[in-house]
């Protein structure tokens, strides 16, 4: 016979899960938020108890778009392998993909012609503002704010029309290659891309007028979920939640990687470590990416976007490897183990959004119900990228 | 034939009737109008077209929307307390008809004129909380419960100032009959109630989007954190009787706030009821606006502004009209 809902909320179900309710008395109240509420943005499982509307205790529970992707990776081919990295963050597919990449570049030594270097760190940070303006629309529909979204969502339009012109694709990317990218930039990406620049920079003031200004949402981001920079680095937070506590640690600029170190861009970082600075970075890094994609266009150098001679049986020399990249949430980071086959050994993916997660159980205890929807939110959360 | 039809209207009761029965027509309607009006009015906000496939420019998209509620199957959830579950959306739709009984569209038109008008609407939109606590009560669900109690703390709190706004008003003119307070407006703009008692009307308009429960507070069914708080377990036109009562609680407080500060059927060229009407349809439309623009409040901040500010600001400006009452007599 089925258990109902009820019970498996209390009695011994809850109790070899969640550990015994905190209150004695029973007057606390245990709510299941997910797998499937409009909060949760995906298939994540939160077990709250409630003492009114106060949370006692929260317990994320994760899983429920558990895609093997690092099984998927020791059965399949280096080559192979690419597709699935866009699919692990479908939001900032490209960072996946250049992590992934430059394991593998790192690991067999290709080098990467510059033009392509050049041309990975604009339509990276292309998607970095295409993720940033996704999060800042579901952010605020959590808020209860209907219509940023569809702002952000016209916005995301024009990117993704321009990456679809030098990937193919629309949102689950597999633009990288080996050695470069798939396919150059055509001189209507550079056009187009530089007139979504001049745009998006008249629209980002808009967007502070009309929204961050707002006094209400102020008041529900600002001292909401303060995470300090001691918290953060033990849950090894990265990305704009640990930038938010001030701590300015960028992979960009920490550990360079391709031509980051050539490029002139600030890391945006926070004081309090609430809510408000998590968002504050996060509209301060959209505008950082305008800035590297212009000096990135403008010193996109002629050439090869593809290294020529890669083998078309691709076998990588014995040993392991690991290549971080930023993404948008953060810190990504992919470990190949290689045993000198078609295959690698082992793949271990860093997903920057499990760390972030992690954090909720205790940033969440003792706020009210409105506020934990407010700080899983501020964190930017993509299911897929935590259950992999 | 139209003098013996004014002779039988002139009797009480059978205007009453005859009212009760033009102003179920006129929610049924406005019902209709309403939800064509806030999917057109979002969709200009969301710079989308809203509605536009159903019928021209998608007028009969409301049509659709009420057939597919009306044809739906009503489930009553495991566990739900069958009698109060379904009274709910009764209780909150029923109170409804009777307070648009003392609303003055125009002299003239006036479903009953009884000096207590304001208290009658006062007391009957007062109902509606407790249908709001039937059904998150009734539902078995935890989020139903979680809005209902907001639901409840919220209209009782916004209640007070409410009412101190409106005391405001009738502490002025010295009646809580609605066209005694909406005539003496009818002498230009600036006799209108809206310059006189400024702080009253804003104070109104606040509490009324509280009470009503539409965004920035609506709390109650905030989906974000509760899915749809008391109304989660409702489907069909169990939802659907919810929702024309939102849109008719809507209009009440609208209609209110016209006779109370807007002049009530004043207006050059036109006819008064469609004065009347337009200034209803455009705090309507103030409401609607807000809610496609702000952010949800939170709970302890909504009920901050209400104890904090909003009550000891009716309470000074109730005192200063009294005294300003007592001293000009």
């Amino acid at each position: 016979m089925p258990q109902d809902v009820t019970s498996r909320l209390t009695g011994d179900y809850y109790t070899a899960q969640f550990g015994p309710r905190l209150s004695e008395e029973g007057d606390t109240l245990v709510l299941n938020i997910g797998p499937q509420h409009p909060a949760t943005h995906g298939v994540l499982r939160i077990v709250v108890e409630l003492d009114g509307e106060y949370i006692r205790r929260a317990e994320p529970v994760l899983g429920y778009i558990h895609r093997m992707h690092e099984k998927m990776g020791e059965v399949k081919t280096y080559v192979q392998y690419l597709p699935n990295m866009g699919r692990v963050d479908y939001l900032h597919a490209l960072a996946w993909n250049w992590a992934y990449v430059g394991a593998v570049e790192k690991l067999a030594g290709i080098t990467v012609p510059p033009r392509a270097e050049y041309i990975r760190a604009i339509t990276c940070e292309l998607n970095r503002i295409n993720s940033h303006l996704l999060w800042w629309g579901a952010y605020l529909l959590d808020l209860g704010a209907f219509t940023p979204i569809v702002y952000a969502f016209a916005d995301r339009e024009r990117i993704m029309d321009i990456l679809q012109l030098a990937t193919g694709s629309r949102l689950t990317y597999c633009y990288f290659r080996f050695g470069g990218v798939s396919a150059d930039l055509s001189d209507e990406f550079v056009r187009r891309t530089r007139g979504f620049i001049a745009d998006f920079r008249k629209r980002l003031p808009m967007y502070r007028g009309l929204v961050t200004d707002n006094m209400i949402l102020r008041g529900r981001c600002e001292e909401i979920g303060m995470l300090s920079p001691e918290m953060a680095r033990r849950y090894g937070a990265t990305g704009p939640v640990l930038r938010g506590t001030g701590v300015a640690y960028d992979v960009r600029r920490a550990e360079p990687y391709s031509v980051y170190d050539r490029l002139d861009f600030e890391v945006p970082t926070g004081k309090n470590g609430d809510a408000m600075d998590r968002y504050e970075v996060r509209m301060e890094e959209m505008s950082q990416c305008l800035r590297i994609i212009e000096q990135a266009l403008d010193a996109l150098p002629a050439g090869a976007h593809l290294t020529p001679d890669l083998p078309e049986r691709f076998t990588p020399p014995k040993g392991e490897v690991y290549f971080a990249v930023e993404g948008a949430r953060g810190k990504i980071g992919v470990y190949l183990l290689s045993d000198g086959g078609p295959k690698p050994y082992r793949v271990k993916l860093r997903a920057p959004g499990f760390s972030n997660l992690s954090l909720f159980a205790e940033l969440a205890r003792g706020t009210l119900l409105a506020d934990a929807v407010s700080i899983l939110g501020s964190l930017d959360l993509v299911i897929p990228e935590i259950d992999r | 034939m139209i003098a013996e039809l004014t002779a039988l209207l002139s009797h009480p009761l059978w205007r009453m009737i005859a009212a009760l029965a033009a102003v179920m027509a006129f929610l049924a309607v406005n019902g209709l109008v309403l939800l064509y009006a806030e999917r057109k009015v979002a969709g200009f906000i969301q710079r989308r077209p809203g509605p536009y496939e159903v019928g021209p420019h998608g007028l009969l998209q409301p049509f659709a929307d009420a057939g597919k509620l009306i044809s739906k199957q009503l489930v009553t959830p495991m566990g739900a307390d069958r009698l109060l579950f379904w009274l709910a959306p009764l209780l909150s739709l029923a109170p409804v008809v009777v307070c648009f009984l003392p609303i003055p569209f125009s002299p003239v038109l006036t479903g009953m004129d009884i000096n207590l008008g304001l208290l009658l609407i006062l007391a009957f939109s007062g109902l509606n909380t407790l249908a709001l606590c039937l059904a998150g009560w009734g539902s078995n669900n935890k989020y139903s419960l979680l809005g209902a109690a907001r639901a409840v703390a919220q209209s009782v709190a916004y209640e007070i100032p409410l009412l101190l706004a409106v005391l405001a008003v009738a502490f002025q003119v010295g009646s809580l009959d609605l066209s005694a307070i909406a005539a003496p407006q009818t002498k230009g703009l600036l006799s209108w109630n809206v310059f006189v008692q400024p702080l009253a009307f804003v104070i109104f308009f606040i509490s009324a989007v509280a009470e009503t429960n539409r965004a920035p507070f609506d709390l109650p069914e905030a989906e974000s954190e509760l899915t749809a708080g008391f109304h989660t377990e409702y489907s069909g036109m169990g939802f659907g009787i919810f929702f024309l009562a939102e849109y008719s609680y809507m209009v009440v407080v609208c209609s209110v706030a016209t006779a109370l500060f807007l002049g009530g059927w004043d207006g050059p060229v036109f006819p008064g009821p469609w004065w009347f009407l337009g200034k209803v349809f455009a705090l309507v439309f103030a409401l609607m606006w807000f809610r496609w623009t702000f952010p949800r409040v939170r709970f302890d901040q909504l009920l901050n502004v209400c104890w904090k500010w909003m009550i000891p600001l009716g309470l000074a400006n109730l005192a200063a009209t009294a005294f300003l009452v007592k001293w000009v007599h």
